[in-house]
Protein backbone atom coordinates (compact mmCIF):
# COMPACT_ATOMS: atom_id res chain seq x y z
CA UNK A 1 0.00 0.00 0.00
CA UNK A 2 1.38 3.49 -0.84
CA UNK A 3 0.07 6.90 -0.71
CA UNK A 4 0.70 9.60 -2.73
CA UNK A 5 4.29 11.39 -2.08
CA UNK A 6 4.85 8.51 0.33
CA UNK A 7 8.80 7.50 0.26
CA UNK A 8 8.49 4.73 -2.32
CA UNK A 9 11.40 1.72 -3.32
CA UNK A 10 13.41 4.17 -5.24
CA UNK A 11 15.17 5.99 -2.84
CA UNK A 12 15.51 9.07 -5.13
CA UNK A 13 14.53 12.13 -3.41
CA UNK A 14 15.91 13.42 -0.23
CA UNK A 15 13.85 13.83 2.58
CA UNK A 16 14.87 14.93 5.72
CA UNK A 17 11.96 12.84 7.33
CA UNK A 18 12.72 10.11 5.54
CA UNK A 19 16.63 10.68 6.51
CA UNK A 20 15.28 10.51 10.32
CA UNK A 21 13.76 7.08 9.89
CA UNK A 22 17.19 5.89 8.56
CA UNK A 23 19.00 6.90 10.97
CA UNK A 24 17.45 5.10 13.57
CA UNK A 25 17.16 2.21 11.39
CA UNK A 26 21.09 2.22 11.61
CA UNK A 27 20.50 1.89 15.60
CA UNK A 28 18.03 -0.49 15.46
CA UNK A 29 20.72 -2.75 12.72
CA UNK A 30 24.14 -2.00 14.93
CA UNK A 31 21.35 -4.55 17.66
CA UNK A 32 19.37 -6.87 15.86
CA UNK A 33 22.52 -8.02 13.25
CA UNK A 34 25.42 -7.67 15.60
CA UNK A 35 23.57 -8.43 18.68
CA UNK A 36 21.00 -11.26 19.73
CA UNK A 37 22.00 -15.03 20.16
CA UNK A 38 23.53 -16.67 17.32
CA UNK A 39 22.62 -20.02 16.60
CA UNK A 40 25.13 -21.55 14.39
CA UNK A 41 25.30 -25.21 13.16
CA UNK A 42 23.00 -27.21 11.02
CA UNK A 43 19.61 -26.84 12.86
CA UNK A 44 19.15 -23.23 11.41
CA UNK A 45 18.35 -23.25 7.66
CA UNK A 46 20.44 -20.19 6.86
CA UNK A 47 23.17 -17.70 7.35
CA UNK A 48 25.32 -19.01 9.38
CA UNK A 49 27.90 -18.24 7.05
CA UNK A 50 26.68 -14.94 5.55
CA UNK A 51 28.36 -11.66 7.26
CA UNK A 52 25.26 -10.37 8.00
CA UNK A 53 26.54 -6.52 9.41
CA UNK A 54 28.77 -6.98 6.17
CA UNK A 55 25.98 -7.39 4.15
CA UNK A 56 23.52 -5.29 5.57
CA UNK A 57 25.85 -2.15 5.56
CA UNK A 58 26.69 -2.34 2.24
CA UNK A 59 23.05 -2.09 1.49
CA UNK A 60 22.88 1.07 3.73
CA UNK A 61 25.91 2.70 2.29
CA UNK A 62 24.53 2.03 -1.19
CA UNK A 63 21.09 3.25 -0.50
CA UNK A 64 22.57 6.10 1.21
CA UNK A 65 24.63 7.18 -0.71
CA UNK A 66 22.08 7.47 -3.54
CA UNK A 67 20.17 9.17 -1.25
CA UNK A 68 22.66 12.61 -1.03
CA UNK A 69 24.12 11.66 -4.73
CA UNK A 70 22.73 15.00 -6.18
CA UNK A 71 25.84 17.11 -6.09
CA UNK A 72 25.71 19.83 -3.44
CA UNK A 73 28.03 22.91 -4.33
CA UNK A 74 28.21 24.30 -0.39
CA UNK A 75 29.32 20.44 1.15
CA UNK A 76 32.15 20.80 -1.52
CA UNK A 77 33.25 24.03 -0.88
CA UNK A 78 33.86 23.65 2.59
CA UNK A 79 35.29 20.01 2.56
CA UNK B 1 -0.84 -26.51 15.15
CA UNK B 2 0.80 -29.45 13.36
CA UNK B 3 4.44 -30.07 14.28
CA UNK B 4 5.02 -30.37 10.67
CA UNK B 5 5.50 -27.46 9.01
CA UNK B 6 3.97 -27.14 5.21
CA UNK B 7 6.91 -27.93 2.58
CA UNK B 8 6.85 -23.66 1.29
CA UNK B 9 7.23 -22.80 5.06
CA UNK B 10 9.95 -22.39 7.52
CA UNK B 11 9.83 -20.89 11.14
CA UNK B 12 11.07 -17.60 11.93
CA UNK B 13 12.19 -17.29 15.61
CA UNK B 14 12.35 -14.42 17.69
CA UNK B 15 13.05 -14.31 20.72
CA UNK B 16 13.61 -17.29 23.67
CA UNK B 17 11.85 -16.43 27.07
CA UNK B 18 10.79 -18.14 30.42
CA UNK B 19 7.76 -15.99 31.19
CA UNK B 20 4.45 -16.26 29.30
CA UNK B 21 4.27 -14.17 26.55
CA UNK B 22 1.26 -11.66 26.23
CA UNK B 23 -1.15 -11.08 23.31
CA UNK B 24 1.57 -13.40 20.84
CA UNK B 25 -1.94 -13.94 18.81
CA UNK B 26 -2.46 -10.07 17.91
CA UNK B 27 0.97 -9.35 17.24
CA UNK B 28 1.78 -9.06 13.11
CA UNK B 29 5.52 -11.02 12.31
CA UNK B 30 7.77 -10.48 9.94
CA UNK B 31 6.70 -11.15 6.35
CA UNK B 32 3.45 -10.08 7.82
CA UNK B 33 2.48 -13.45 9.34
CA UNK B 34 0.94 -14.45 12.57
CA UNK B 35 3.10 -15.10 15.67
CA UNK B 36 3.05 -18.13 17.85
CA UNK B 37 4.78 -20.02 20.22
CA UNK B 38 6.71 -22.83 20.43
CA UNK B 39 7.29 -24.82 23.83
CA UNK B 40 10.09 -26.86 25.38
CA UNK B 41 12.13 -27.58 28.26
CA UNK B 42 10.09 -25.14 30.54
CA UNK B 43 11.04 -22.19 27.78
CA UNK B 44 9.13 -20.75 24.91
CA UNK B 45 10.55 -19.30 21.89
CA UNK B 46 8.38 -16.72 20.25
CA UNK B 47 8.12 -17.54 16.67
CA UNK B 48 6.48 -17.33 13.56
CA UNK B 49 6.12 -19.28 10.20
CA UNK B 50 7.79 -16.92 7.05
CA UNK B 51 7.88 -18.50 3.02
CA UNK B 52 10.64 -19.78 2.15
CA UNK B 53 10.34 -18.78 -1.04
CA UNK B 54 11.35 -14.91 0.63
CA UNK B 55 13.61 -16.36 3.93
CA UNK B 56 14.90 -19.51 2.34
CA UNK B 57 19.12 -19.17 2.39
CA UNK B 58 19.66 -17.84 -1.28
CA UNK B 59 16.45 -15.60 -1.23
CA UNK B 60 17.06 -14.25 1.91
CA UNK B 61 20.78 -13.75 0.44
CA UNK B 62 19.55 -11.34 -1.77
CA UNK B 63 17.04 -9.62 0.02
CA UNK B 64 19.68 -8.66 2.99
CA UNK B 65 21.08 -6.21 0.36
CA UNK B 66 17.65 -4.51 -0.14
CA UNK B 67 17.49 -1.94 2.36
CA UNK B 68 13.69 -1.61 2.32
CA UNK B 69 13.21 -5.18 2.51
CA UNK B 70 16.28 -5.07 5.47
CA UNK B 71 14.63 -2.16 7.28
CA UNK B 72 10.89 -3.40 7.00
CA UNK B 73 11.94 -6.73 8.20
CA UNK B 74 14.49 -5.60 11.19
CA UNK B 75 11.52 -3.17 12.61
CA UNK B 76 9.10 -6.40 12.47
CA UNK B 77 11.59 -8.95 14.31
CA UNK B 78 12.23 -5.67 16.55
CA UNK B 79 8.12 -4.88 17.35
CA UNK B 80 7.93 -8.88 17.97
CA UNK B 81 10.68 -8.92 20.58
CA UNK B 82 9.36 -5.59 22.33
CA UNK B 83 6.31 -6.15 22.61
CA UNK B 84 7.57 -9.37 24.32
CA UNK B 85 9.59 -7.75 26.15
CA UNK B 86 7.30 -6.09 27.83
CA UNK B 87 6.08 -8.37 29.61
CA UNK B 88 8.82 -10.78 30.55
CA UNK B 89 12.56 -11.01 30.41
CA UNK B 90 13.52 -11.94 26.60
CA UNK B 91 16.41 -13.08 24.63
CA UNK B 92 16.74 -12.30 21.67
CA UNK B 93 17.75 -14.05 18.39
CA UNK B 94 20.10 -12.18 15.88
CA UNK B 95 17.97 -11.03 12.72
CA UNK B 96 17.27 -13.94 10.05
CA UNK B 97 17.43 -16.93 13.14
CA UNK B 98 15.68 -19.63 10.79
CA UNK B 99 14.30 -23.18 11.05
CA UNK B 100 12.79 -25.61 8.83
CA UNK B 101 10.60 -27.21 11.46
CA UNK B 102 8.93 -26.51 14.86
CA UNK B 103 10.85 -29.78 16.01
CA UNK B 104 13.83 -28.04 15.27
CA UNK B 105 13.20 -24.73 17.34
CA UNK B 106 12.15 -27.56 20.04
CA UNK B 107 15.45 -28.80 19.79
CA UNK B 108 16.98 -26.12 20.54
CA UNK B 109 15.37 -24.89 23.64
CA UNK B 110 16.42 -28.51 25.17
CA UNK B 111 19.69 -28.19 24.11
CA UNK B 112 20.31 -24.99 25.26
CA UNK B 113 18.12 -25.01 28.29
CA UNK B 114 20.62 -23.87 30.76
CA UNK B 115 22.83 -21.34 28.22
CA UNK B 116 19.11 -19.59 28.38
CA UNK B 117 18.59 -20.04 31.66
CA UNK B 118 21.23 -18.61 32.50
CA UNK B 119 21.00 -15.32 30.21
CA UNK B 120 17.29 -15.08 30.94
CA UNK B 121 18.40 -14.64 35.10
CA UNK B 122 20.83 -12.54 34.23
CA UNK B 123 18.52 -10.42 32.32
CA UNK B 124 16.02 -10.02 34.91
CA UNK B 125 15.02 -6.42 35.91
CA UNK B 126 17.63 -4.62 33.83
CA UNK B 127 17.17 -3.02 30.17
CA UNK B 128 19.69 -1.87 27.69
CA UNK B 129 20.13 1.81 26.94
CA UNK B 130 21.92 3.02 24.29
CA UNK B 131 24.58 6.14 24.46
CA UNK B 132 26.43 8.02 21.12
CA UNK B 133 28.40 10.75 21.56
CA UNK B 134 29.13 13.17 18.49
CA UNK B 135 31.92 15.63 18.72
CA UNK B 136 30.30 19.05 19.26
CA UNK B 137 29.80 21.04 16.11
CA UNK B 138 32.01 23.99 16.39
CA UNK B 139 31.15 27.28 18.19
CA UNK B 140 28.89 29.54 16.37
CA UNK B 141 30.92 32.02 14.46
CA UNK B 142 30.66 35.68 16.43
CA UNK B 143 30.44 39.24 14.53
CA UNK B 144 34.13 39.46 14.16
CA UNK B 145 34.75 35.92 13.31
CA UNK B 146 32.15 36.97 10.24
CA UNK B 147 33.07 40.10 9.88
CA UNK B 148 36.36 38.73 8.99
CA UNK B 149 34.84 36.45 6.34
CA UNK B 150 33.01 38.81 4.71
CA UNK B 151 36.81 39.93 3.82
CA UNK B 152 38.26 36.71 1.75
CA UNK B 153 41.78 37.64 1.88
CA UNK B 154 42.43 39.05 5.43
CA UNK B 155 46.00 37.85 6.21
CA UNK B 156 45.56 36.45 9.50
CA UNK B 157 42.30 35.99 11.86
CA UNK B 158 43.68 38.92 13.80
CA UNK B 159 42.84 41.02 11.08
CA UNK B 160 39.14 41.09 12.36
CA UNK B 161 39.57 44.11 14.64
CA UNK B 162 40.74 46.05 10.94
CA UNK B 163 37.40 45.00 9.52
CA UNK B 164 34.94 47.70 11.06
CA UNK B 165 37.24 50.45 9.67
CA UNK B 166 37.52 48.62 6.48
CA UNK B 167 33.53 48.82 6.00
CA UNK B 168 34.13 52.49 7.36
CA UNK B 169 36.61 53.16 4.29
CA UNK B 170 33.77 52.06 2.26
CA UNK B 171 35.99 49.23 0.49
CA UNK B 172 34.86 46.05 -1.60
CA UNK B 173 36.22 43.47 0.09
CA UNK B 174 37.88 42.13 -3.32
CA UNK B 175 39.87 45.68 -3.61
CA UNK B 176 40.74 45.07 0.16
CA UNK B 177 42.17 41.47 -0.52
CA UNK B 178 44.51 43.10 -3.34
CA UNK B 179 45.46 45.53 -1.41
CA UNK B 180 46.31 42.94 1.44
CA UNK B 181 50.00 42.79 1.12
CA UNK B 182 51.99 40.24 1.77
CA UNK B 183 49.73 37.20 1.38
CA UNK B 184 47.20 36.70 -1.99
CA UNK B 185 44.27 35.07 -1.75
CA UNK B 186 45.30 31.81 -2.43
CA UNK B 187 47.81 32.29 0.43
CA UNK B 188 45.08 33.40 3.01
CA UNK B 189 42.93 30.60 2.35
CA UNK B 190 44.97 28.00 2.80
CA UNK B 191 46.10 29.82 6.22
CA UNK B 192 43.31 30.05 7.10
CA UNK B 193 41.98 26.44 5.93
CA UNK B 194 44.86 24.77 7.85
CA UNK B 195 43.70 27.17 11.36
CA UNK B 196 40.55 25.34 10.68
CA UNK B 197 42.05 22.13 10.44
CA UNK B 198 44.68 22.33 13.41
CA UNK B 199 41.01 23.22 15.24
CA UNK B 200 38.86 20.28 14.25
CA UNK B 201 41.72 18.28 14.91
CA UNK B 202 41.95 19.14 18.33
CA UNK B 203 38.32 19.23 18.81
CA UNK B 204 38.13 15.31 17.81
CA UNK B 205 40.87 14.88 20.57
CA UNK B 206 39.11 16.40 23.26
CA UNK B 207 35.67 15.15 22.34
CA UNK B 208 37.60 11.89 22.39
CA UNK B 209 38.45 11.98 25.69
CA UNK B 210 35.06 13.63 26.89
CA UNK B 211 33.78 10.29 25.30
CA UNK B 212 36.16 7.97 27.02
CA UNK B 213 35.49 10.04 30.56
CA UNK B 214 31.55 9.29 29.53
CA UNK B 215 31.98 5.52 28.80
CA UNK B 216 33.24 5.18 32.76
CA UNK B 217 31.15 7.45 34.19
CA UNK B 218 28.21 5.14 32.68
CA UNK B 219 30.09 2.11 33.27
CA UNK B 220 29.89 2.30 36.85
CA UNK B 221 25.80 2.71 36.67
CA UNK B 222 25.51 0.17 34.52
CA UNK B 223 26.02 -4.37 35.07
CA UNK B 224 27.91 -4.18 31.70
CA UNK B 225 28.30 -2.35 28.74
CA UNK B 226 29.06 -2.88 24.94
CA UNK B 227 30.60 -0.61 22.27
CA UNK B 228 29.97 -0.62 18.88
CA UNK B 229 32.02 0.49 16.04
CA UNK B 230 31.20 4.18 16.05
CA UNK B 231 28.43 4.81 12.69
CA UNK B 232 29.72 6.51 9.74
CA UNK B 233 28.56 9.86 8.84
CA UNK B 234 27.15 8.83 5.87
CA UNK B 235 24.95 7.56 7.65
CA UNK B 236 24.22 9.36 11.35
CA UNK B 237 23.73 12.09 8.79
CA UNK B 238 25.59 14.49 11.54
CA UNK B 239 28.01 16.79 10.76
CA UNK B 240 30.61 15.84 13.42
CA UNK B 241 31.83 12.31 13.60
CA UNK B 242 30.65 10.14 16.06
CA UNK B 243 33.23 9.16 19.16
CA UNK B 244 30.99 6.52 21.33
CA UNK B 245 28.75 4.05 20.05
CA UNK B 246 27.53 1.89 23.65
CA UNK B 247 25.21 0.34 24.98
CA UNK B 248 24.60 -0.42 28.76
CA UNK B 249 22.80 -3.01 30.57
CA UNK B 250 21.18 -1.55 33.54
CA UNK B 251 18.37 -2.31 36.41
CA UNK B 252 15.56 -1.37 35.98
CA UNK B 253 15.91 0.92 39.53
CA UNK B 254 19.12 2.64 38.53
CA UNK B 255 17.14 3.16 35.11
CA UNK B 256 16.27 7.42 36.75
CA UNK B 257 19.75 7.54 37.89
CA UNK B 258 21.22 6.63 34.98
CA UNK B 259 19.42 8.32 32.74
CA UNK B 260 19.87 11.63 34.95
CA UNK B 261 23.67 10.64 34.54
CA UNK B 262 23.70 11.36 30.67
CA UNK B 263 22.00 14.62 31.24
CA UNK B 264 24.35 15.78 33.58
CA UNK B 265 27.26 14.57 31.20
CA UNK B 266 25.87 16.11 28.63
CA UNK B 267 26.36 19.35 30.37
CA UNK B 268 29.70 18.71 32.13
CA UNK B 269 30.95 17.67 28.30
CA UNK B 270 30.86 20.21 26.61
CA UNK B 271 33.04 18.75 23.47
CA UNK B 272 30.54 15.99 23.06
CA UNK B 273 26.59 15.87 22.09
CA UNK B 274 25.19 12.74 23.95
CA UNK B 275 21.98 10.95 22.75
CA UNK B 276 20.54 8.31 24.59
CA UNK B 277 18.26 5.77 23.13
CA UNK B 278 15.93 2.65 25.15
CA UNK B 279 15.66 1.24 26.82
CA UNK B 280 15.89 -1.47 24.09
CA UNK B 281 15.46 -5.26 24.72
CA UNK B 282 19.16 -6.16 25.80
CA UNK B 283 20.08 -7.17 22.44
CA UNK B 284 24.04 -6.31 23.48
CA UNK B 285 24.02 -8.38 26.16
CA UNK B 286 22.89 -11.77 25.15
CA UNK B 287 25.95 -13.37 23.26
CA UNK B 288 29.92 -14.37 23.63
CA UNK B 289 30.46 -10.83 21.75
CA UNK B 290 29.35 -8.68 24.35
CA UNK B 291 33.03 -7.50 25.53
CA UNK B 292 33.05 -6.46 29.06
CA UNK B 293 31.63 -7.56 31.95
CA UNK B 294 32.45 -4.98 34.34
CA UNK B 295 31.33 -2.11 31.84
CA UNK B 296 34.96 -1.51 30.79
CA UNK B 297 36.90 -0.42 27.88
CA UNK B 298 37.97 -2.94 26.03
Amino acid sequence: VTSPGAPGGSGRTYDPAIRGERIALVDLLDRVLAGGVVISGDITLSIAEVDLVTVSLRALVTSVTALTEAPDPAREQSS
Amino acid sequence: VSAVTAENLCVWVYAVTDGEPGASADMIGVGGGPVRVIRAARLTAVAGDVSLAEFGEAPLRRNLEDLDWLAQTARAHHAVIETVAKGCPVVPMRLATVFASDSGVAGLLRDRAEDFRRVLARLRGRSEWGVKAYAARPADPGPAAQAGQAAPASPVDSASPAAPAARGEGAVPGEEGARAGSLGPGAAYLQRRRAQLAANHDARREAVASAQAVHAELGRLAVAARLYPPQAPDLTGQPTPMVLNAAYLVAEERAEEFTAAVTNLTAAHPSVELTLTGPWPAYSFVGESEVSPEGTVR
